[in-house]
């Protein structure tokens, strides 16, 4: 990807936080996952994580939709606060898309299915109503005449693309992604990321863990690097890859940068 | 250019073609399988033409008891003279038509439950009015039929009834229990462990003996449960509690990611379970689960041991009558003709379900 995407920025983060990280502790049994993490995403702010493995990251935003539980802290996602309150738990959901690195679609449902099961069991939309919302998404990730294939016929850059489209289906205000191009052939990791900055062009508010540079480069307004459970550094894209001032930051860009 | 145009095509040889080709690769293909080959033959040779002769040439069709007797073959009249008391046992004679036409409902409903593009409303009622229907037919008592008391049902029907309704309420518990097994609240767990284990530690029989002995001690003076209710309860209990733990093997193979993308979607663990999970585990669990269930179809026999006279106990009947003594081998092959008949339709169904489930892979 060597475009110059010239992304505005510096305009479009508000003030209002979309997402707040206040000491936030967890523990994997003994095995201290994230150690004390302070972090504010504003509405329409896009961040990338970046850092070895084992750093936290994927915990990190995990614990964003619950899918993992922080011990210690306090994370409040769009005014709600995270706790085991089952009614905000499910409130935040509503909220917050997320995309897995191994694009866990349904596989014995159609493409179209798979978008449509959200809306239609969850915010009870009428069936047909559902489906032309589905194929609309599809049509934003190109990928419209594959509605009625299975997931398995599919390539991996396809996949991930609807698994996208479904996470769309729920009109997130956040989309978290999890190494969204960790598990594709190299010739599909444009097709994705070329999705990914269509929905950074129209102002949805990201939180991407990935290896991809170039992509942080284009698109962020800030890139983090995580490592032993705490954000050790965070900048804007130029600041970052240019004047790092971590020594372990440094290692960590002169290994990926190459 | 090299290559000639051949003005003949070259055939291979004679020895590695056709019916010859076939024998010579399978069935002759080096030395210890042209003996296996040359054994199984004899083997063959020896035991089919005298079974043929047993069973067709020989054999009496429609005769009395001592004329079978005198017959060098089988003798099927057995079965031609008593098919009546062996297909439905204590039925009254002359009502007989109706346990059959109750027989003939629950078929066409079965056959036509094979499609799953059937699988409709409609259906549904149709099979709720055809049970019901089936009911009335074996209970009488309205509609100027004379009633007879389910103590007399018998036979073929009644291992349907036990197999038909034991294998539909069994699966769906059985599921609930596998559920109830991997659940996070620990009441519902450990009330799971134990029914699974309690259950999977005592035979079928133990539970038959249980539901008609001791389980009449505890209800109140007067009090009685039909007999055959109680034994379809003890095989629907037992069955369930082995479905309950293939079922758990399928869940365990779901990957988490699909309950992660359920979850992120906003799907709570009823629907989770409904729509993402459980079509993926069942479909996975069915060659254990269809094992189970033709296991379950040939244990409603075991009901004998509560003097209920289902198929197996009728013929078993017949062979004690004098007439009939020592014609076990004819009777029991029906029999087994009839259980063969039951269990391959229920394999073959999975077969089917399976490759039209897999097409989506």
């Amino acid at each position: 990807m060597n475009e110059e995407i010239s992304m505005n920025t510096e305009s479009k983060v508000s003030d209002k936080a979309m997402i707040e990280f206040i000491d936030v502790h967890k523990w994997f049994g003994e095995f201290h996952v994230l150690q004390g993490i302070d972090l504010t995403v504003g509405k329409q702010e896009r961040i990338v994580i970046c850092g070895p493995s084992g750093s936290g990251k994927s915990t990190l935003i995990r614990c964003i939709n619950r899918l993992e539980e922080h011990q210690r802290g306090r994370i409040v996602v769009d005014g709600i606060e995270l706790t085991n309150n089952i009614k905000n738990i499910e409130k935040i959901r509503a909220e917050v898309g997320m995309v897995f690195q191994h694009f866990n679609l349904f596989p014995h449902l159609t493409i179209v299915e798979n978008l449509a099961l959200g809306p239609l069991w969850v915010k009870k939309v009428p069936k047909k109503e559902a489906e032309e919302a589905a194929m609309v998404y599809l049509e934003k990730v190109h990928i419209a005449e594959q509605a009625r294939k299975y997931p398995g016929q599919l390539s991996g850059g396809q996949q991930q693309r609807v698994a996208i489209a479904r996470s769309l289906c729920m009109n997130p205000k956040v989309m978290l992604f999890d190494e969204p191009t960790s598990a594709l052939d190299p010739e599909m990791i444009k097709e994705v990321l070329d999705v990914m900055i269509e929905l950074a062009r129209e102002g949805m508010t990201m939180i991407v863990v990935t290896h991809e540079m170039g992509f942080a480069k284009s698109v962020a307004h800030r890139v983090l690097f995580m490592d032993f459970g705490k954000i050790v550094e965070g900048n804007t894209p130029v600041e970052f890859f240019e004047h790092p001032q971590h020594e372990r930051t440094k290692l960590f860009l002169s290994q990926i940068l190459h | 250019m090299e290559q000639a145009v051949q003005a003949e095509k070259l055939r291979p040889p004679v020895t590695h073609i056709g019916v010859i080709g076939w024998a010579r690769h399978n069935l002759f293909n080096g030395v210890f399988n042209s003996i296996l080959t040359i054994v199984t033959l004899f083997f063959l040779w020896k035991v089919v033409p005298p079974l043929f002769r047993w069973a067709f040439i020989d054999s009496a069709w429609h005769t009395t008891g001592q004329a079978c007797r005198k017959a060098a073959g089988a003798c099927w009249s057995v079965i031609s003279m008593n098919y009546r008391f062996i297909l439905f046992g204590f039925y009254p004679y002359e009502q007989q038509w109706r346990p059959f036409l109750a027989m003939m409902i629950l078929f066409g409903l079965l056959f036509y439950s094979r499609d799953r593009t059937h699988w409709k409303k409609p259906l549904a009622y149709a099979w709720i009015i055809g049970l019901f229907t089936m009911g009335l037919l074996m209970k009488g008592g309205i509609f100027g039929l004379p009633s007879v008391e389910s103590t007399q049902w018998g036979g073929l029907p009644l291992t349907l009834l036990l197999a038909v309704f034991g294998l539909t309420a069994a699966y769906p518990l059985g599921v609930i229990l596998a559920l109830g097994r991997r659940s996070k609240m620990p009441g519902v767990k450990v009330l799971s462990i134990v029914y699974i284990e309690l259950i999977r530690g005592v035979p079928l029989i133990s539970l038959l003996f249980m539901s008609a002995i001791i389980f009449p001690l505890f209800l109140p003076e007067g009090v009685t449960f039909n007999k055959i209710l109680r034994a379809q309860v003890a095989i629907i209990l037992f069955t369930a509690a082995y479905i309950a733990e293939v079922v758990r093997g399928g869940l365990q193979a779901m990957s988490r990611g699909q309950y992660e993308a359920a979850e992120s979607i906003g799907l709570n663990y009823y629907l989770t379970m409904r729509l993402v999970i459980l079509p993926q585990a069942l479909k996975i669990v069915i060659p254990p689960t269809v094992s189970i269930l033709i296991s379950a179809f040939k244990d409603t026999s075991l009901v004998v041991i509560i003097a209920l006279f289902e198929l197996l106990k009728t013929t078993q009947s017949v062979l004690s009558n004098p007439e009939w003594m020592g014609f076990s081998r004819e009777a029991y092959i029906f029999v087994a003709i009839l259980y063969f008949l039951g269990c391959f339709s229920m394999s073959n169904y999975s077969r089917k379900l399976e490759r039209e489930l897999s097409r989506r892979d």
